[in-house]
């Protein structure tokens, strides 16, 4: 498959911008709802875009999300510059979450981001260096048989 | 791809000065102006009612049906929405807003409050034994089916299977009628007195079923004159009688967190408005609305009574029905559904919608996965080369929804204003 059946776009996202929080999901779902993908898929798709997003509005200074599209699997990766997880093991488990109170208090860090994120991917990878940053890796694969 | 989708509106291209309004009001872009005239793109058109609103020349008609459809049955029955009731509020009750409707021509006048009362009934049923992802999305707007169906296809699944109160009110009614009179059902006529124009098309074209029960609407702009005339001639009856039968749970259906109200929710939302329902759908995809029950969501601002087919300020219709709400309360009224009944009724699954709601989304830019990408790519590159400032004199909404026409072969790039030194060097050329 050659590169002009790929389609590549990243965005950027910085930390504490709540505001806009969720504009990159919106926008990543506008381009697979264009590009006929698989209502199921659009919407696992735009769960784990927004459950990154917000990690990384919440956790991360700046971060860069990309998305990869080819005709065999979408592709999205945020790496981000900021804290780092210690244990990611600990951090996978569903309830566990280092957000402050005032995160809480906006509904969020209720532990379920990661765990989240990869219960709806069909691969996930995560890496993380403390102090650096962390980077995550979600494919969704696609049935190429018909599209619309 | 190429089933034909019913609307409840028509353009007039006499009328049409091509003035754009409808084009830049239209919240899915579905209307094109081509050669100084509005047209619409079926597939995409949710029937709303937000261009007729904007369209200065009347050249968007809606399409429902005039008093003479009437005749084609043996025995023809009204079903007011409640909005009608918010027409005339404290002023004139709903017995004789009924009364006076009989006087029009119908054989018959019904409440259709009480179904609406029995439906909040079923859906505090189903939400109680519903274990599935959530929120649940009320399906009483039509416009909102078809939104989702058309913009938000994954959320299909969280529409609530139960039917909407005309739907039940109009089978029930039939059913009564055509034992009653010994007469066939299909020759009694259900007609639906409708605030909006979309109900027409729920009728003619139902989302999850063959056909509906009602079988044709009257628009309450077309009603409301006539019906003036026709109550001055109703005997006065008494106050607490031209209000005993209506029901207090059913009439809030008329506005926005009506159905909320009856449903004593732990978490739920009551949303107007097609922009704000696009935030909050946005919000339910990317599963950040999890923690809601059941969301209630109306195309028109305020719910039924702002229906685009309505006559009162939308404002002083909505502290209407607040009003006759209240009076009920304090005259003690009890007309309510029996809850018991409902819950037989529901076992049968007499409130169950017929049939499946399916999704319609949008042809995508390609049939083949491959092409559809590189035609966004395409569709990014053109978007890139606009001024993005939506002007829309190239006859599209905006800049995106012009790159995407040019990508799909269906406007020239050289449509653009801001592309006319090319089409001069094309002319030269």
């Amino acid at each position: 498959m050659g590169d002009e059946n790929e389609l590549s776009q990243t965005f950027e996202i910085l930390g504490g911008d709540f505001g806009r929080a969720g504009s990159v999901s919106t926008k990543v779902k506008e381009i697979l709802k264009e590009i006929g993908i698989d209502p199921s898929v659009i919407r696992r798709a735009a769960i784990v875009t927004y459950e990154a997003e917000m990690n990384a509005v919440m956790y991360a200074r700046k971060a860069l999300f990309t998305l990869r599209l080819t005709p065999g699997q979408i592709h999205l990766k945020i790496e981000d510059e900021g804290p780092g997880i210690a244990d990611i093991d600990l951090a996978m488990q569903e309830g566990f979450s280092t957000a402050t109170d005032e995160m809480r208090e906006m509904g969020f860090g209720a532990g379920m981001g990661l765990p989240n994120i990869k219960k709806n991917a069909d691969r996930f990878l995560i890496s993380s260096l403390v102090g650096k940053g962390t980077m995550l890796s979600v494919y969704f694969y696609l049935n190429q048989e018909g599209n619309g | 791809m190429s089933q034909y989708y019913y609307h409840s509106i028509r353009f007039d291209t006499q009328k049409c000065q091509g003035r754009m309004k409808c084009m830049r009001a239209c919240p899915t872009q579905a209307i094109r102006v081509r050669g100084g005239k509005a047209a619409i793109i079926e597939e995409r058109c949710i029937d709303c009612g937000e261009c007729i609103n904007a369209c200065p020349s009347g050249a968007i008609v809606p399409l429902t049906d005039p008093f003479g459809e009437l005749t084609k049955f043996r025995h023809t029955v009204a079903i007011p929405s409640p909005a009608l009731y918010a027409q005339f509020g404290r002023e004139i009750l709903p017995g004789k807003i009924l009364a006076g409707l009989k006087k029009l021509g119908f054989d018959d006048a019904f409440d259709l409050a009480f179904a609406c009362g029995e439906v909040s009934f079923a859906i505090q049923e189903y939400l109680r034994e519903y274990k599935g992802p959530k929120p649940l999305i009320s399906n009483v707007c039509p416009t909102i089916v078809r939104l989702i169906q058309v913009k938000y296809p994954d959320l299909i699944d969280l529409i609530i299977p139960i039917d909407t109160p005309r739907e039940i009110a109009a089978k029930d009614i039939k059913h009564k009628k055509s034992k009653q009179y010994g007469l066939p059902e299909k020759e009694i006529g259900a007609f639906y007195i409708t605030p909006c124009p979309v109900k027409m098309i729920s009728i003619r074209q139902p989302a999850e079923k063959g056909k509906s029960y009602l079988d044709g609407a009257l628009s309450i702009t077309d009603v409301y004159g006539p019906l003036l005339s026709a109550m001055e001639s109703v005997g006065k009856e008494s106050f607490r009688k031209a209000l005993e039968s209506i029901c207090i749970l059913g009439i809030g259906w008329a506005m926005v967190g009506g159905i909320c109200r009856t449903l004593r929710l732990k978490n739920s939302l009551a949303v107007s408005g097609l922009t704000e329902i696009i935030k909050v759908f946005d919000d339910i995809e990317r599963g950040k609305l999890r923690d809601i029950d059941f969301v209630e969501a109306y195309s028109c601002a305020q719910g039924c009574v702002g229906g685009s087919l309505t006559v009162e300020n939308i404002y002083s219709s909505y502290n209407k029905i607040l009003k006759l709400i209240e009076t009920l309360e304090f005259e003690k009224i009890k007309a309510c559904p029996d809850i018991r009944q409902v819950r037989k009724l529901y076992a049968e699954k007499y409130f169950s919608l017929e049939g499946k709601i399916e999704p319609r989304p949008l042809t995508p830019l390609d049939k083949d996965l491959g092409k559809a990408i590189q035609k966004r790519k395409e569709k990014e590159e053109v978007y890139e080369s606009l001024p993005k400032i939506d002007c829309g004199a190239c006859g599209s909404p905006n800049c995106l929804t012009f790159a995407e026409d040019v990508v799909m072969g269906k406007a020239q790039l050289t449509d653009c204003l801001f592309k006319i030194p090319e089409r001069i060097k094309q002319n030269e050329g």
